[in-house]
């Protein structure tokens, strides 16, 4: 029955998705849109993604710090490991998580609220798309400024960690910077870059596609927020350790 | 003119729809009447293509809708308006930029041109000065005029309204019938309104069809209501002691 009903909604995941990617009927208004959209779901979001950086980068140091005394663990483990956390799994995964709550959430009572006043019957009536008019601009919006939030994480991260070792003894600064550089691998900043991307892609789709089919009321935008968030953090999931296995073998 | 024949449509195993025919006149006010539950909101949206009947043809002018591919649905829907029970206004878009959402989409108009056609269809409704506001910020009688105003600004040949009326105070309903009555005979629209109100009922009806259960049950006008003899319309249409009062005084006046 589960099973059966999954693979009934992945198949109108994917109807609905040959209908995201069609050809947009005003190229101009797709433009517009899709700026519209970089400024709400992306431009919007760098408040959020300053503070957590900030602060999970600060106490990942801290913790690197704490856990590894030891002679036989070198100096530089304490910014290596702060280092290859951030950009393997915090900076594009953990993030990813998070903005799935925050722009999951945003799309998927957006569009719900859209659906149940009958703007999106007033969109097909008058003959636009309305998958693509209103999807399509949040996709690519979405998936263009992905890359630029997780550069922006992974400094501000850094950053935290920096403080660290400036205003408190913990940890030297030199020590710490010693260890950010140290065996430093280029690859892992564009897996991170290329996981992200696969992750945005299923923030904004999964979010719209519930929010596209709610049915009902206020309380069903309701649940098809909290379920699109639920949804896509599972899947951002799964397809982490797809992704690692693929990109880092 | 529109024409719908023998559509029966079903949701699950229980049938909505049954046998449907009816044909709506051009520069006509058609109302399709009929308790909550009977059928009528599926039947208009059956007409608009919302929801795909499964039997019977739907023909605008002639053209089944039933028969058309994606890009001639497209085609037809560009001579559709469509006046929501919410009015179903884009939040995110002023007034203004509501109703100029239409004319951006589908005509190769000047942005200058879009706004003056724009602000013409407001004028038409009789609604200045609401330009920059936002749906929220209006009231319920104003959005619906803001509804109609987006509904004209295409010229439709055809004007869908789903209870056009619910939620507003009678002096509004009254100027909204008004308005809807005046576009449909000055632009010669085939106007299609589904109601329950009886003030539209009794006072707009050019062409009424009465759907029960399902069913359609009479077609007639605003006139030949008083005389019906259907008990299910006679129930629906006067069910209250003020339009008893109206039947009656009418009905005798005509003998008189």
């Amino acid at each position: 029955m589960i099973i059966s009903e999954s693979l009934a909604s992945f198949g109108k995941y994917c109807i609905f998705m040959g209908r995201v990617f069609s050809i947009p009927d005003r190229w101009k208004t797709f433009f517009s849109r899709t700026f519209f959209e970089i400024s709400k779901l992306g431009v919007d979001s760098i408040p959020l993604v300053i503070v957590i950086s900030l602060f999970i980068g600060a106490v990942i140091t801290i913790q690197m710090e704490i856990n590894t005394v030891s002679p036989l663990i070198p100096a530089y483990s304490t910014g290596l490991a702060t280092r290859e956390i951030i950009l393997l799994e915090f900076s594009n995964s953990i993030l990813c998580l998070i903005l799935a709550g925050k722009v999951g959430s945003n799309i998927a009572s957006e569009i719900g609220t859209m659906r149940v006043t009958e703007q999106i019957d007033a969109l097909d009536i008058m003959g636009v798309n309305s998958a693509n008019f209103l999807v399509l601009p949040k996709v690519i919006g979405f998936l263009f400024y992905m890359p630029i939030l997780v550069v922006f994480c992974i400094f501000t991260s850094f950053l935290g960690g920096f403080f660290i070792a400036i205003f408190t003894d913990i940890i030297p600064l030199s020590r710490f910077v010693y260890g950010l550089q140290t065996m430093f691998q280029e690859w892992y900043v564009w897996y991170g870059l290329i996981k992200s991307l696969f992750f945005s892609f299923i923030i904004t789709s999964v979010a719209a596609f519930y929010g596209y089919f709610v049915h009902g009321g206020a309380l069903e935008v309701g649940k098809a927020s909290t379920n699109a968030v639920v949804a896509s953090s599972i899947l951002i999931l799964l397809l982490d350790v797809v992704l690692t296995k693929l990109l880092l073998q | 003119m529109i024409e719908v024949k023998n559509v029966t449509k079903s949701f699950d195993d229980k049938t909505i729809l049954h046998d449907i025919s009816a044909t709506f006149y051009t520069g006509k006010t058609n109302l399709i009447i009929g308790q909550s539950g009977s059928g009528k909101t599926v039947l208009v949206k059956s007409i608009v293509g919302l929801v795909k009947p499964e039997e019977g043809e739907i023909l605008y002018d002639g053209r089944d809708l039933m028969q058309m591919n994606v890009n001639q649905t497209k085609e037809l829907r560009k001579e559709i308006g469509m006046l929501f029970q919410g009015s179903a206004l884009f939040d995110s878009e002023t007034v203004l930029g509501n109703v100029m959402f239409p004319l951006t989409m589908f005509t190769n108009m000047t942005p200058a041109e879009v706004k003056d056609r724009a602000q013409f269809c407001l004028e038409r409704v009789n609604l200045k000065g609401a330009d920059k506001k936002y749906p929220s910020e209006i009231s319920g009688g104003m959005q619906k005029r803001v509804a109609i105003a987006r509904a004209i600004a295409l010229n439709p040949k055809y004007l869908f309204c789903d209870e056009p009326n619910s939620g507003l105070d009678p002096r509004t309903s009254i100027l909204i019938d008004e308005l809807l009555s005046d576009i449909t005979h000055e632009y010669n629209i085939t106007t299609i309104i589904n109601t329950h109100d009886m003030n539209s009922v009794l006072g707009i009806g050019e062409n009424i069809v009465f759907i029960n259960k399902g069913y359609r049950e009479w077609v007639g006008d605003m006139h030949e209501i008083y005389k019906a003899s259907n008990e299910a319309l006679n129930e629906f249409v006067f069910a209250n002691d003020l339009f008893q009062k109206v039947k009656a005084y009418v009905l005798s006046h005509e003998h008189k």
